[in-house]
């Protein structure tokens, strides 16, 4: 039922595709005058179009810009069949535009984004523009049949969606899950890397590295792989939580970027706002931010600490929305690196972020779709929104309870409809195996079903 | 000043009890629910003898005002005809009582409550009507306004409303309604209260007694000079001018006609003798009963998916030519069907199928403030419009208590959060076959995980493999029959557990 489902929206999706392709939205942007002058107080909203910071790191001429555009986030239509989203080449091509148009030159997809669209959506948008000067990253995401024939398929259809012949960056897709077993499986047994590393000496991939989310074991063993194999990049998840607190099975960052730095390796920063996490945070922590810099938005926070430290190539973000885009452009034109100062304060204000009880879902959707039909990111975002507007009650007898209680309720049929709740959750754990941030998904649909239980039949504790 | 006094009580109560039944929240019933308990019918079904009690002294002081302002069929009747008559100087005129229907019909009403016909008794029941044609048809856009209050709260942050799902509950139902509503309509147009006087047998019952009402509508025969205005503006058509009579059995005294009369003939006031009634044999208004064909039922609601099934599975063959686990998406979700049960589920109170039978009118009020999507009206011939209760859209969570709380009539009693948790209203029964333990070769749990009363332990498939999957096993003295398992079971269209109900609930 699954698989024939989405052949449907495959075949819907293609005739989006095909009315929409021709369309040329660019030049549309990029005419904003340099040094526009804007009316007072409003200087901030401004987008510079030439004021993009780029790095150009040693042993790799790329002249990368800081902002680089993460392709697994593009914006979705509901389907005409009414059974699931689209994506909106539109809207997609728009975006792509207005980035490269205002500086942006690096974009980062996979075989397996947005439903397994990404690719031929990001190629559509891109083949749009000059392809020498983008820089296009996409990924070996061989988690369901790492066969040798089915990975080097893979590899070949992903030049035939992104409508290209040679692939700037080309990653092991997330390594360290399931530890040096998964990783000899996918990559060494099946003498994939080998094939990778002729292909790069071939020029169809001019450089090759991997992401990486979970055992620190697995990512000491493939960085030692350095001094033979050479990495060209590695690809982490680092923020200013992470830096010192990573969250599960997470590593913290500081080591990460430290062993990468240390040999001369460039990072690839993923996850700077945690799926936007770290934008969407307890006002206090907000007050606080905004206190310090008040015409700068919360998520610049983020993104100048993902591009502060020097060995940093770019920091890519999955920007859905038209406004996470410009705000972001506007944060990288120029970077303003942080001081030792604020990032002592970013420290302080990490410490006070992870006094909430957040789980930590970033939103990337690995995990979907659920066999049972549950929207498992959509329910943990709501279940984080309440941690951090309050609304989580712990007693009966807490001052707001019965505000919480119905802002928590209310807030969970409108957030998820009945049927994709969390009490579906059936604990066949298929899931689990996908999160690269560990969270163990049935276990905490169990322990909000459990909540939701205790709210409806008001049963918390006195 | 009487016809004043009339109208405003009449609105006052009309309003609030159509608000009873459009309240979905079941808030309303805190404060307005005794004007459902009030209603003669339900007080006769639930043997409430104090308020019987009541309303025949009432009617023997007062006569028929229940009729004018307690039955929310009559004043909604009065609206509909004063609308008919806009415009009309003399809309009405007198005609003779039609005994013969009248006492036919009480009749026949009567032996379908002694012979259990219910759905007789429920289509002839007035309140039950009213109740019956705003759940089905007038509910339905209430709730669509309070979701786009709903919408526009959601836009503005807030939580004072939340959406609600519009749904047939039942076709026959829902189409008695409909033409119970379409013949009081044309009959209220045309003729005002024709309905009260022929065919209610509440009307014809308080007829009876206000026959012999202390307070009666009388006309002074000297000053009458027959010019039969009155008459002509008598809604129940029961003045006879000539004989400077009125039929007392059919006035509902709304006092229309005392004002009307240009010598102050008329007037409401005691009377102690008692006159001899007359029996006049004439013309009939055409009727036509609002019996409609009750057959169809779940017709339109199976056969919607199974067309699309097919049509996807013509497509299956395509395979992509790369195997990968894709992210993101949401699986579809598949229809569900209703178990065929093999007793019908009653809810936590009814006490009994017979029980349920015998009191319940079948005026929707349940239906109306389950907010589980729970109850709905049966399509049984033998209970048909009775609530019955079925899980594909939501269970008898524990919390609720709601229907026992708005039942007038005895037929759901009042029970408390504690009695419901003890109360075995039916069992679970598993399923083998559906179960995704083997169809999809998973490990489940989650009826187990939501059973209130704990009554399913979860047991290895093979005894001498503590590691096989698990398999529900039902301890039927523990289940309520609530219907959590059934609801949150994941197996589609039929799920692998569902409830089978009992003919008599059992205390636990």
């Amino acid at each position: 039922m699954k698989e024939q489902d989405k052949n449907i929206n495959r075949r819907e999706f293609l005739n989006i595709v095909g009315i929409t392709a021709a369309s040329t939205t660019a030049t549309l942007y990029g005419c904003t005058p340099k040094n526009e002058k804007t009316p007072a107080g409003r200087a901030s909203l401004a987008v510079p179009t030439d004021q993009m910071t780029y790095r150009v790191l040693p042993g790799n001429e790329d002249k990368v810009s800081l902002l680089g555009y993460g392709c697994m986030r593009w914006p979705t239509i509901p389907s005409p069949d009414g059974n699931g989203d689209l994506i909106d080449q539109d809207a997609v091509n728009e975006l792509v535009d207005y980035a490269i148009a205002h500086g942006v030159n690096y974009f980062d997809t996979s075989p397996v984004y947005v439903q397994g669209w990404s690719e031929k959506a990001t190629g559509i948008a891109l083949k749009r523009h000059p392809r020498e000067k983008l820089f296009i990253a996409t990924k070996l995401s061989n988690f369901a049949n790492a066969s040798r024939e089915n990975s080097i398929a893979m590899y070949r259809k992903s030049f035939q969606d992104l409508q290209t012949d040679y692939f700037d960056y080309y990653l092991l897709h997330s390594i360290g899950g399931g530890g040096i077993e998964v990783f000899n499986r996918r990559y060494i047994d099946n003498g994939m890397l080998d094939f990778l590393i002729a292909e790069r000496e071939a020029g169809r991939i001019r450089r090759l590295g991997w992401s990486f989310h979970g055992d620190v074991e697995v990512f000491d063993q493939v960085l030692a792989m350095h001094d033979t194999v050479k990495w060209d990049f590695v690809q982490i998840q680092l923020n200013y939580v992470d830096w010192k607190h990573a969250s599960g099975r997470n590593v913290n960052a500081e080591y990460l970027y430290g062993e990468l730095e240390k040999r001369g390796i460039p990072a690839v920063i993923m996850e700077p706002l945690l799926g936007g996490r770290l934008s969407n945070l307890p006002d206090h922590v907000v007050a606080r931010l905004k206190q310090r810099r008040p015409e700068d938005s919360v998520a610049s926070w983020s993104f100048r600490f993902a591009g502060s430290p020097e060995n940093v190539l770019t920091v890519l973000s999955g920007m859905t929305y038209m406004e996470h885009l410009q705000d972001n452009i506007r944060t990288y034109s120029p970077l303003v690196p942080l001081t030792d100062d604020d990032k002592d304060f970013l420290e302080e204000t990490a410490q006070l972020i992870i006094t909430y009880p957040t789980i930590p879902c970033n939103d990337c959707k690995y995990c979907m779709p659920c066999p049972y039909a549950i929207d498992i990111p959509a329910v943990l975002l709501h279940y984080n929104k309440c941690v951090n507007e309050g609304n989580v009650a712990q007693r009966q007898s807490d001052e707001n309870y019965k505000e919480a209680r119905r802002a928590f309720l209310v807030g969970y049929d409108r957030s998820v409809p009945k049927l994709r709740q969390a009490n579906h959750c059936v604990g066949c754990s298929q899931c689990n195996e996908h999160c690269p941030q560990g969270i163990d998904i049935p276990k905490e649909m169990q322990r909000i079903d459990k909540f939701v239980e205790q709210l409806k039949q008001e049963t918390l504790p006195v | 000043m009487l016809r004043k006094i009339r109208l405003l009580s009449a609105v006052v109560f009309f309003s609030a009890i159509t608000l009873l039944f459009l309240d979905f929240t079941g808030t309303i019933h805190e404060w307005l629910g005794w004007l459902a308990k009030i209603q003669f019918l339900p007080a006769l079904l639930a043997l409430n003898l104090g308020i019987i009690f009541f309303l025949v002294i009432l009617t023997l002081v007062f006569g028929r005002i229940y009729c004018s302002v307690i039955c929310p069929l009559g004043v909604f009747q009065d609206i509909i005809a004063r609308i008919g008559r806009m415009g009309k100087k003399l809309p009405y005129s007198y005609s003779p009582a039609l005994s013969w229907l009248r006492y036919g019909v009480l009749v026949v009403f009567i032996l379908a409550m002694i012979m259990g016909l219910n759905a007789v008794v429920a289509i002839l029941a007035p309140y039950s009507s009213y109740g019956r044609i705003v759940n089905n048809l007038f509910q339905p856009f209430w709730q669509w306004g309070n979701n786009l209050l709903a919408y526009l709260s959601e836009r503005i942050d807030s939580y004072a409303f939340y959406e609600t799902e519009v749904w047939l509950k039942s076709m026959p139902t829902f189409v008695i309604a409909l033409v119970t509503l379409v013949m009081l309509v044309v009959l209220a147009f045309r003729n005002g209260r024709t309905y009260c006087n022929t065919i209610c047998p509440v009307g014809t019952v308080l007829g009876f007694i206000s026959r012999y009402s202390l307070f009666r509508i009388t006309i002074d025969t000297v000053e009458c000079n027959s010019c039969g205005l009155c008459a002509r503006n008598c809604k129940a058509a029961c003045i006879d001018p000539k004989e400077h009579k009125v039929d007392n059995s059919r006035c509902v005294t709304c006092m229309n006609c005392i004002n009307i009369c240009h010598r102050n003939a008329i007037a409401y006031a005691p009377v102690v003798k008692s006159k001899k009634k007359q029996k006049d044999v004439s013309e009939k208004p055409g009727q036509s009963d609002g019996k409609v064909n009750l057959s169809r039922r779940r017709a339109l609601s199976a056969t919607v998916l199974v067309a699309m099934t097919t049509t996807l599975k013509a497509q299956e063959k395509k395979l992509e030519e790369v195997e990968m686990k894709k992210d993101g998406g949401l699986a579809p979700i598949k229809e569900r069907k209703e178990p065929p049960r093999q007793t019908p589920l009653t809810p936590p109170g009814s006490l009994s199928a017979r029980n349920m039978a015998k009191h319940c009118t079948a005026c929707q009020l349940c239906v109306t403030a389950c907010p589980n999507q729970v109850l709905r009206p049966s399509g049984d011939l033998m209970n048909l419009m009775q609530p019955e209760m079925s899980y594909e859209r939501g269970y008898c969570r524990p919390e609720c208590v709601k229907c026992s709380e708005v039942c007038p009539a005895g037929a759901i009693r009042p029970v408390t959060k504690a009695d419901k948790s003890a109360t075995q209203i039916g069992h679970a029964v598993w399923v083998e076959e559906y179960c995704i333990v083997h169809t999809d070769d998973v490990e489940c749990g989650n009826c187990a995980r939501h059973c209130p009363t704990e009554a399913i332990q979860m047991v290895a498939i093979d005894p001498d493999d503590k590691e096989s999957h698990k398999i529900p096993v039902i301890n039927t003295e523990r289940c309520i029959g609530c219907g959590a398992c059934e609801n949150l079971c994941p197996s589609r269209p039929f799920t692998a557990i569902y409830v089978e109900g009992h003919i008599a609930h059992r205390i636990i």
